[in-house]
């Protein structure tokens, strides 16, 4: 990757613009050409350092709920546990972390009322606490990293 | 992040209403634009749309902040960010509002939400996460948020992932520590 790749790269990131040529938009702005440009971001997704042009939604504005959600598993029972959470279709995201908090994953369902649904049953079937943490308040979504 | 795009008619708070042809647009730009010269064009054909449909409505849905943003998605860890951590702060409530937006103009920062604590066992109230090209790298930018926002008083922990789980059927793979 040089120094060309990584401008191109902090440039996208922050958005492709909605145009009918969007990539001569952009090559324009670089200074090089469209073919340029797009040869060198088919190398980069064929080399697996980009996933894809796209959009990155905000998923509560479609109308669907979101929470993040922690327990406190004991070691022995930490992959028992971690599998329980996992079968469930509506957990989207489920990391271990090094903390006496040590599972932490994401709901996604259609409405709020069903994320409490999925994590009284999660307790339930677990017997252990389950720590609801909802968002309250977005500060910041970049999502961009400068390469 | 793929998700289902199911919900049927959602109401935004800008009073845009998504509509059948919206959320065949949603569902298909998640695959990602193609690499040529017109890509709205071409979604339009497989959508029979026109390109000026196309662009108009990936517009409404990015003025709505449906769409948060719209642009290259990069993999973090072939870039060289092979280090993350969830880095959870206790932030007086009367300072959170002024704290989490200086936290988040820094680029190795990615997410920067206020949540509920959870007493006694949980006090932190706002949640980061922060990249780094290792876990070196994360405490020292770990150093310089907390430098450079006042936040040397405050109570932090940082929670290093060790697995990343699969969604289905449990399938997960060890990520040696990072992610």
């Amino acid at each position: 990757m040089d120094e060309l790749d990584r401008r191109i790269i902090n440039l996208l990131q922050a958005g492709l613009p909605v145009v009918d040529e969007p990539y001569a938009a952009v090559a324009e702005q670089l200074g090089i050409e469209e073919d340029e440009l797009l040869s060198r971001l088919q190398l980069l997704l064929d080399k697996k350092m980009l996933s894809r042009f796209g959009p990155m939604y905000d998923a509560q504005k479609m109308g669907g709920a979101f929470s993040l959600v922690a327990m406190k598993v004991p070691a022995p029972r930490f992959d028992e546990v971690a599998e329980l959470v996992n079968s469930y279709p509506e957990v989207a995201h489920n990391y271990q972390r090094d903390h006496n908090f040590n599972l932490w994953f994401v709901i996604a369902t259609e409405t709020q009322q069903q994320i409490g649904e999925v994590n009284a049953e999660i307790e339930q079937r677990s017997g252990l606490q389950v720590y609801n943490f909802p968002k309250l308040a977005e500060y910041y979504v970049g999502l961009q990293l400068p390469v | 992040m793929d998700m289902k795009v199911s919900f049927r008619h959602p109401r935004l708070p800008e009073q845009l209403v998504l509509d059948a042809r919206d959320m065949a647009l949603v569902t298909l730009i998640q695959r990602g634009l193609t690499l040529s010269t017109s890509p709205y064009a071409e979604l339009g054909r497989q959508l029979e749309m026109t390109e000026d449909e196309v662009i108009s409505r990936i517009s409404n849905l990015i003025d709505a902040k449906v769409i948060k943003r719209f642009g290259v998605v990069v993999r973090h860890h072939e870039l060289g960010y092979r280090a993350n951590a969830m880095v959870v702060w206790n932030i007086p409530d009367d300072r959170v509002s002024e704290l989490g937006p200086c936290m988040g103009q820094f680029d190795f920062v990615t997410l920067c939400y206020r949540r509920p604590r959870r007493l006694p066992a949980w006090p932190y109230n706002l949640f980061t996460m922060i990249h780094g090209q290792d876990r070196n790298d994360v405490q020292h930018n770990i150093q310089a948020l907390a430098a450079h926002c006042g936040l040397d008083e405050l109570a932090f922990e940082v929670l290093f992932s060790t697995r990343r789980f699969k969604q289905r059927g449990a399938i997960y793979h060890k990520s040696a520590g990072k992610e």
